[in-house]
């Protein structure tokens, strides 16, 4: 323990991913004095948590932060994680973020006229706290694991660097979200046997009528429908990734895509019993659900292309005509049941999602599935702020390009917040 | 091989509670397993379960969305190799091998809103869960 005094700022933003960054932008642009702590250093997830052959699943054009936009040479491409890392410490230096580098925040909790924050570097007061830890902290695995023969080596996407991290021989991929869709194509490629769990995913083609899906989202207002107006935010919020893929190419990597380079579907892991993986035989329907929410996605794209949108699909290249995609292939049979103990897979890979972690937060605003009780990132607790989840406060939110509305907005809220109370 | 199924109390709601009527299921099986056919086999009660279920969830759907049925009919078909419960193959299984549902839906909707309407009912029937997950299940001699 250093004898040091407890420091003081009106705000404590904790993180600087491109989501702790943007609120420092904006609490500079407010002039409020406020310090931004990061575990690690900027864009630390970016950095050390994700795959070698990672890329964003948004078109670098749309790579845009508070007053920092993709200038390259390649506005259709998608950012490496070092391009991203990159980006974003630009971002820290051209918006003079007051950064704090390697400060591993301990405890963060409620004193009378705000935050009492605990740091292994030291104590801090302040009235304000934006956490803005990140959405992906900690991988989710399914209680399962514990019944997997030992023989059989398990990883998360944490642990997955490329091809060379697994044993040789057949992998389970369980879930088809982004990652596992991403990891079971890679996996395939490098000559193992892959087996793909599937349960409910998202499904979208990469490019559509010439343009990428993404601009799609963001052009014709999909992307802007707000937190505040969903019949189902919670349905939203828990939606998962699409089946996306950055790549030169823009190939789409749906389940189509998968099976024709041998990636053998099963239905979702439901149990696992005497070392045998069981799949739910509701394959047909998860592909039904996927394949019809995709064609409405694209119905709803092509009647703003007839309407509203007619402008705005006039500029730029010419605009293919409306398409519509080929229902998922059943397979012939899904197999119901996985032997692991028969030497037929070699490793299991969860690709079963993301959470986040708050285990240091102090402040009883986080819900039994752990996951923080926030209206638009305004919290339960006065002066107490989230950016960075998904549809925080819109369907963009989960992307970088969607930080800077969100960002503004609860900076505003919170501006509001100190500048009322003494 | 005939057995009686009577049901009228369930536990639910954290109570008692008691349907309207008593409801009785005959099951047996037909005269080609020595038997005497009062009533359907039990494996088919699968498929009653299934098809009503799946239906119910089609009209409580269809009403969710405002739209207006006409008719909803199934035909439910389920695969069944006999040689499973004969004990003639130790690789058949006893339960069906495949069960196929096609739902014929006269409906104020587009197609791929009533094939919406279907996938829904999927997505939330208590019977379609049972029947395509595992289930533990308990059988014990009191």
């Amino acid at each position: 323990m250093r004898g040091t005094a407890v420091e003081r700022a009106a705000a404590v933003v904790i993180g600087a991913g491109h989501a702790g960054l943007a609120a420092s932008h904006f609490l500079s642009e407010r002039s409020i004095d406020h310090i931004v702590l990061e575990r690690g250093e900027v864009a630390n997830s970016w950095r050390s948590e994700r795959w070698d052959s990672l890329r964003l699943l948004t078109p670098n054009w749309q790579s845009r932060l508070p007053g920092l936009r993709y200038e390259g040479q390649d506005p259709d491409g998608y950012m490496t994680m070092g391009e991203v890392t990159e980006f974003i410490e630009r971002f820290a230096k051209v918006s003079r973020a007051p950064v704090r580098t390697g400060v591993n925040v301990t405890s963060v909790r409620r004193i009378d006229d705000g935050y009492h924050v605990t740091t292994s570097h030291g104590e801090i007061r302040c009235r304000a706290v934006v956490v803005a830890s990140g959405a992906c902290n900690r991988p989710t695995v399914p209680q399962l694991t514990t019944a997997v023969p030992p023989s059989v080596q398990q990883l998360t996407p944490f642990g997955y660097r490329d091809p060379a991290t697994l044993p040789d021989g057949g992998v389970l991929v369980v879930g088809a979200s982004a990652t596992g869709v991403q990891l079971a194509a890679e996996l395939a490629r490098s000559g193992r046997p892959v087996t793909l769990s599937v349960g409910e995913h998202v499904r979208l083609p990469r490019v559509y009528r010439g343009r990428d899906v993404l601009w799609w989202m963001d052009a014709s207002g999909v992307w802007d429908q707000r937190y505040d107006e969903m019949d189902d935010l919670t349905r939203a919020r828990r939606l998962p990734s699409p089946q996306l893929v950055g790549t030169p190419e823009r190939t789409t990597l749906d389940l189509n895509a998968l099976a024709s380079m041998g990636v053998e579907l099963v239905g979702r892991l439901a149990a696992m019993r005497d070392g045998r993986a069981l799949f739910s035989g509701g394959l047909r329907n998860v592909f039904s659900l996927a394949d019809l929410k995709m064609t409405r996605l694209l119905d709803t794209f092509d009647e703003w292309a007839r309407t509203r949108g007619r402008d705005a699909v006039g500029q730029g290249p010419e605009i293919g005509l409306p398409e519509r995609f080929a229902p998922t292939h059943p397979p012939q049979a899904s197999r119901l049941q996985l032997d692991l103990g028969s030497g037929e897979i070699r490793a299991i890979v969860w690709a079963t999602g993301f959470r986040p972690g708050y285990g240091w937060l102090d402040v009883p605003v986080v819900d039994d599935k752990g996951r923080l009780r926030h209206a638009g990132g305004v919290l339960d607790s006065p002066g107490l702020y989230a950016l960075g989840l998904p549809v925080l406060r819109r369907r963009k939110s989960t992307f970088i390009c969607g930080i800077e509305d969100d960002a503004r907005e609860v900076i505003d809220h919170l501006a509001g917040y100190l500048a009322v109370r003494p | 091989m005939h057995s009686t199924v009577t049901i009228q109390n369930y536990f639910g709601l954290g109570q008692e509670q008691s349907h309207k009527k008593e409801s009785v299921f005959d099951a047996d099986h037909p005269e080609v397993f020595a038997a005497e056919d009062n009533g359907i086999t039990p494996i088919e009660y699968l498929l009653v379960g299934l098809a009503s279920c799946l239906s119910a969830g089609v009209a409580s759907v269809a009403q969710n969305r405002g739209i207006q049925l006409r008719s909803v009919e199934s035909t439910v078909e389920g695969a069944h190799d006999i040689r499973g419960i004969l004990g003639a193959d130790s690789d058949v299984r006893n339960g069906f091998n495949d069960i196929k549902v096609t739902f014929t839906i006269d409906a104020d909707a587009s197609k791929e809103e009533i094939e919406a309407l279907v996938a829904q009912s999927q997505k939330r029937s208590a019977v379609f869960d049972a029947l395509t997950n595992p289930t533990n299940v308990t059988v014990e001699v009191a």
